[in-house]
């Protein structure tokens, strides 16, 4: 049944899509805080 | 003036963009998101015309109302900014953050859209008017991220952004408007009634409830992250400046050394 | 000296400008007489010619828009004239009515002219009845354009790389008027049936437009512009 690809792709597509934002913000804010000093980090 | 160390010598490894709140958060994101696929795919029926199709939906809205939800923080965190005594940067961020993820968002309703068009009305594409405002909308967010890159100093970033920012919000439902009496002038008889709501019963609302908590779970924890990104960017350009400022200033010392 | 003043000055500026210049005659008419007659390259079908007359003359509109904002603000930014009168202490509310006041003109005229080309391009004909709408949308819609031409204008120039920007911005925010002005025309001119009396609805929609654009572009220019 081609509906059911459809309708699994889209939920894979929604999810693989939240977690690359996810991870892209992540790694990016991992990257960036090694080289910044704590004190500086106004939301801890 | 802040000091940075490029290779850091701290023997505990340096915070990152996360709280623990974020992390709890988090947690019931990822709880929610799993009830969602749960109550999407498994609990809730099939719709009476569209059947299985119909799950689509409880990721199809949510993306859509997350979108509208980050462009009305991205409007008022810009006028917090261009109308607030302080001018804080921070709300120029949280403006910033928050149409990135808008768009992304507005983007995946498209597409996602368009699969669930394919299943129900056998075409990817129509020009209905809440299809062609939704182009239109994910266009001009385009556009302000766009402004946004314009480059020069975060001030400037923040006041042209923070005007495009409410001009958006301002043009939308003029947008919204032209485009739906442009299309109630063209009433072809389609099989499926776009604009017509789909009968629901509990189940399939509370599914769709679940959905859109989730996402809005997942919107805070995402823009709280991101926003906290781009002021460590905005800091590390800082210091560029000053790295590159200083260096200047050596330049010239040792010029003005060596011609005496 | 009063804003108005200020904005009368700066319109008849820009306007004295164009006519020494000729920018509008020589290179922006071509352009839209040119884009014109291409459209009957592509939609190779003289009966779809005359159903989208409406739309073809305010599609070529919007492209010779963003050729006028353009011109409007390099004559501008090319000697720091903006920069200028903003350090003399001008209302930035005063030069920005100025400007748009001067696009709306040079609009105006591009538009006739693009209308004239329609009727004899695009067998176009209009009807006695629908002068009265059709005159009061080329005014609305002009108005419309102006105000946010001249504030995206304002935006898009100076630096490298930024008038490129100005498309982008620009034709998302004038889908409102290309819809409505195109349906307006239609109905003036009795395109596909259309009506007189529905054009009226279309012409409220461009009004709101306008005084929306207006006040919100003549609000945001000065921030926009000082840097």
């Amino acid at each position: 049944m081609e509906d059911a690809g459809f309708i699994i792709g889209s939920y894979v597509l929604t999810f693989l899509t939240l977690a690359l934002m996810s991870w892209r913000v992540l790694r990016s804010g991992r990257r960036l805080a090694d080289q910044i000093p704590d004190e500086d980090k106004y939301w801890l | 003036m802040t000091t940075i160390d490029k290779a850091p010598t701290v023997q505990r490894r340096s915070a990152g963009t996360g709280t623990p709140a974020t992390r709890i958060l988090g947690i019931i994101t990822i709880v929610s998101m799993v009830w969602l696929v749960a109550f999407g795919l498994g609990f809730s029926p099939a719709d009476r015309d569209q059947e299985e199709a119909v799950r689509i939906m409880y990721v199809h809205v949510p993306t859509i109302w997350i979108a509208y939800l980050a462009f009305v923080v991205t409007a008022v965190a810009s006028g917090l900014y261009l109308f607030g005594r302080k001018k804080s940067l921070g709300w120029d961020r949280l403006a910033g953050a928050s149409a990135e993820i808008g768009t992304t968002f507005v983007a995946m309703t498209l597409v996602v859209g368009a699969l669930w068009g394919r299943l129900t009305w056998g075409v990817f594409w129509q020009w209905d008017a809440r299809l062609t405002t939704t182009a239109l909308l994910f266009v001009t967010y385009v556009g302000y991220l766009a402004v946004r890159r314009l480059g020069g100093s975060h001030e400037q970033r923040a006041r042209r952004s923070a005007v495009i920012g409410l001009l958006a919000v301002l043009l939308l439902p003029l947008v919204h408007w032209s485009v739906r009496l442009w299309r109630s002038l063209h009433q072809e008889a389609t099989v499926l009634d776009t604009d017509g709501d789909i009968d629901m019963d509990g189940l399939m609302l509370f599914s769709l409830f679940v959905g859109v908590v989730a996402f809005t779970l997942f919107y805070i924890w995402l823009v709280l992250h991101r926003t906290r990104v781009m002021a460590m960017e905005d800091m590390m350009e800082d210091h560029g400046l000053d790295e590159a400022l200083a260096a200047r200033r050596r330049e010239a010392a040792t010029l003005n050394g060596e011609e005496n | 000296m009063s804003s108005w003043r200020i904005a009368r000055i700066v319109a008849a500026k820009d306007l004295r400008i164009e006519v020494h210049s000729r920018v509008l005659t020589n290179q922006v008419l071509p352009f839209a007489g040119v884009t014109m007659v291409i459209f009957a390259f592509a939609l190779d079908a003289d009966s779809v010619l005359e159903r989208v007359a409406p739309g073809l003359i305010w599609l070529a509109t919007m492209f010779s828009l963003l050729v006028l904002v353009q011109r409007s603000f390099a004559i501008e930014t090319d000697d720091g004239a903006l920069d200028a009168m903003r350090v003399a202490g001008l209302d930035p509310r005063a030069i920005y009515l100025g400007k748009a006041m001067a696009l709306a003109v040079e609009l105006l005229v591009l538009e006739v002219v693009l209308l004239f080309t329609a009727i004899i391009l695009y067998r176009q004909t209009i009807p006695l009845n629908g002068v009265v709408l059709l005159v009061t949308t080329l005014l609305t819609a002009t108005c419309g354009l102006a105000a946010v031409g001249t504030l995206y204008g304002g935006l898009a120039s100076g630096f490298k790389g930024r008038e490129t920007l100005l498309p982008l911005l620009t034709l998302p925010a004038v889908a409102p008027v290309l819809i409505g002005a195109t349906r307006a025309v239609e109905s003036a001119l009795g395109t596909a049936g259309a009506v007189v009396s529905d054009g009226w609805s279309w012409v409220g929609l461009l009004a709101v437009f306008a005084v929306t654009f207006g006040v919100g572009g003549s609000l945001a220019f000065g921030p926009l512009i000082d840097e």
